[in-house]
């Protein structure tokens, strides 16, 4: 079992960065990288009630199913459409997840 | 002009601690909102979450904890400005600061505590052609005052906790209300999603889900919508004095970046001897500081508000000692109304 999982995250000005995540401490994908301080704002902290973590995917790692509440918060927040969007908060930190690459969604950005 | 000991920008839950612990030191507050109601996020996004982290209380409603602390302020009347922006910040020539909001109102006081938590509120708009023209003229993302809507045909549009909530308010005030839903299913509280199928069911409201309000359609002011049945492919036009679309708010930093205050990423830097900013007389409390070790908790933020009002009286009196008392001992006494 790897305890510990590489993450590539792209921001809002193109810039990759690639963090580590541990897998074995319950992490949400958001809390991961919150904690390696990128520029999050997920400002409910990990409710799903804000699209403030949004992130879209851009590897083909395959990602938890979406919840009801997840589906609906993109929805409401507009970003629902967009191919590989979801909250980074509902996604968690696990194993097969080694090697993600993400990028920031809009929302992300407080002043955006 | 509103005058006060201390200015407490931020009406959620460190904003309103901050009146208890200023009023048993005899300092009186005035809070200023962006949001129509106190209770910032915990009343606007989340009011039904359970938290588990203050003290005493095994888990509370975020809903419930903002009732509990009006409750706990009310003795001391704090003052309130709400659903207008704090502006400005403007240094008078006896030493007092003048915070004047978006719709002009003026406050001056000795202190500021800015309890701004993510920034204020700015709604989510819906991507609609001619939206803007209809602003303040039929179309409101806000609802500051219901009775407006009395005796209006009106539509509202979303499908979370707001948008439930307001159409069981407004369903006894407004002549007509129709609810858009671009889904099936509501992401609000269960109750209040049976409420609203009830209201349907009863012919009392006009529900709509699967459906997307399209168009707007006035002469200056706002006389209609049209609703398109996203499964159908069919459009309907309704007629509306009032369109208004709660999808939810997203916190900006907005003015406060320019009132001179050190910075910190999207924080306001404080000394956490007091929380004081870089600007003698303004203090920042709750989720807008940062300082070595920051926790973005409730509890710490009412920690932090504690400590600061306890600054402000020396800044407000710097030749009087403050005895700290206890309220085992001395009670709550408030201020005459």
């Amino acid at each position: 079992m790897k305890d510990m999982i590489t993450i590539h995250v792209e921001d809002l000005k193109g810039v990759v960065h690639t963090v580590e995540a541990p897998t074995d401490m319950g992490l949400s994908l958001m809390e991961a990288m919150k904690a390696n301080e990128l520029p999050v704002k997920a400002m409910c902290g990990g409710m799903a009630m804000c699209a403030s973590c949004n992130i879209i995917l851009q590897s083909d790692h395959e990602l938890p199913e979406m919840g009801e509440a997840e589906e609906e918060m993109l929805d409401e927040a507009m970003v629902l459409n967009i191919e590989g969007s979801r909250l980074s908060c509902q996604i968690k930190v696990t194993e097969n997840l080694d090697g993600l690459r993400v990028k920031l969604g809009a929302l992300t950005d407080p002043e955006a | 002009m509103i005058e006060t000991d201390i200015i407490i920008i931020g009406a959620g839950p460190v904003g309103m601690f901050t009146v208890f612990e200023a009023g048993l030191i005899k300092l009186k507050c005035h809070l200023i909102d962006a949001l129509p109601q106190p209770g910032g996020q915990l009343a606007e996004i989340y009011p039904k979450k359970p938290i588990y982290d203050i003290p005493g209380y095994p888990s509370v409603l975020a809903g419930d904890l903002i009732t509990n602390l009006m409750k706990q302020i009310e003795p001391f009347k704090p003052g309130f400005t709400l659903g207008e922006r704090a502006e400005t910040i403007k240094k008078l020539e006896d030493g007092r600061f003048l915070v004047t909001t978006s719709r002009g109102t003026k406050h001056a006081a000795p202190v500021i505590a800015i309890a701004g938590g993510l920034g204020c509120f700015e709604p989510r708009k819906p991507e609609l052609e001619n939206l803007e023209k209809f602003e303040d003229h039929g179309v409101d993302y806000i609802i500051r005052d219901p009775e407006v809507y009395r005796n209006k045909k009106i539509v509202i549009s979303g499908g979370g906790d707001s948008a439930l909530d307001w159409t069981n308010y407004l369903v006894d005030v407004a002549s007509e209300v129709t609810l858009v839903h671009r889904r099936k299913a509501f992401r609000g509280a269960l109750d209040s999603v049976e409420k609203v199928q009830h209201l349907a069911e009863n012919g009392r409201i006009k529900l709509r889900t699967m459906s997307e309000v399209t168009e707007l359609h006035g002469n200056g002011v706002l006389s209609g919508v049209a609703i398109t049945d996203l499964e159908k492919n069919e459009v309907i036009n309704v007629d509306a004095e009032n369109f208004i679309p709660l999808f939810g708010l997203s916190p900006k930093l907005g003015p406060i970046k320019d009132w001179g205050l050190n910075l910190n990423k999207e924080s306001i830097a404080v000394n956490t001897f007091d929380y004081s900013t870089n600007v003698p007389g303004i203090y920042a409390i709750g989720d807008i500081n940062d300082y070595p070790g920051k926790l973005r908790l409730i509890l710490c933020g009412f920690h932090e508000a504690t400590l600061m009002v306890q600054s402000a009286y020396k800044h407000i009196y710097p030749e009087k000692n403050l005895v700290l008392k206890y309220t085992t001992v001395s009670g709550v006494n408030g201020f005459e109304g």
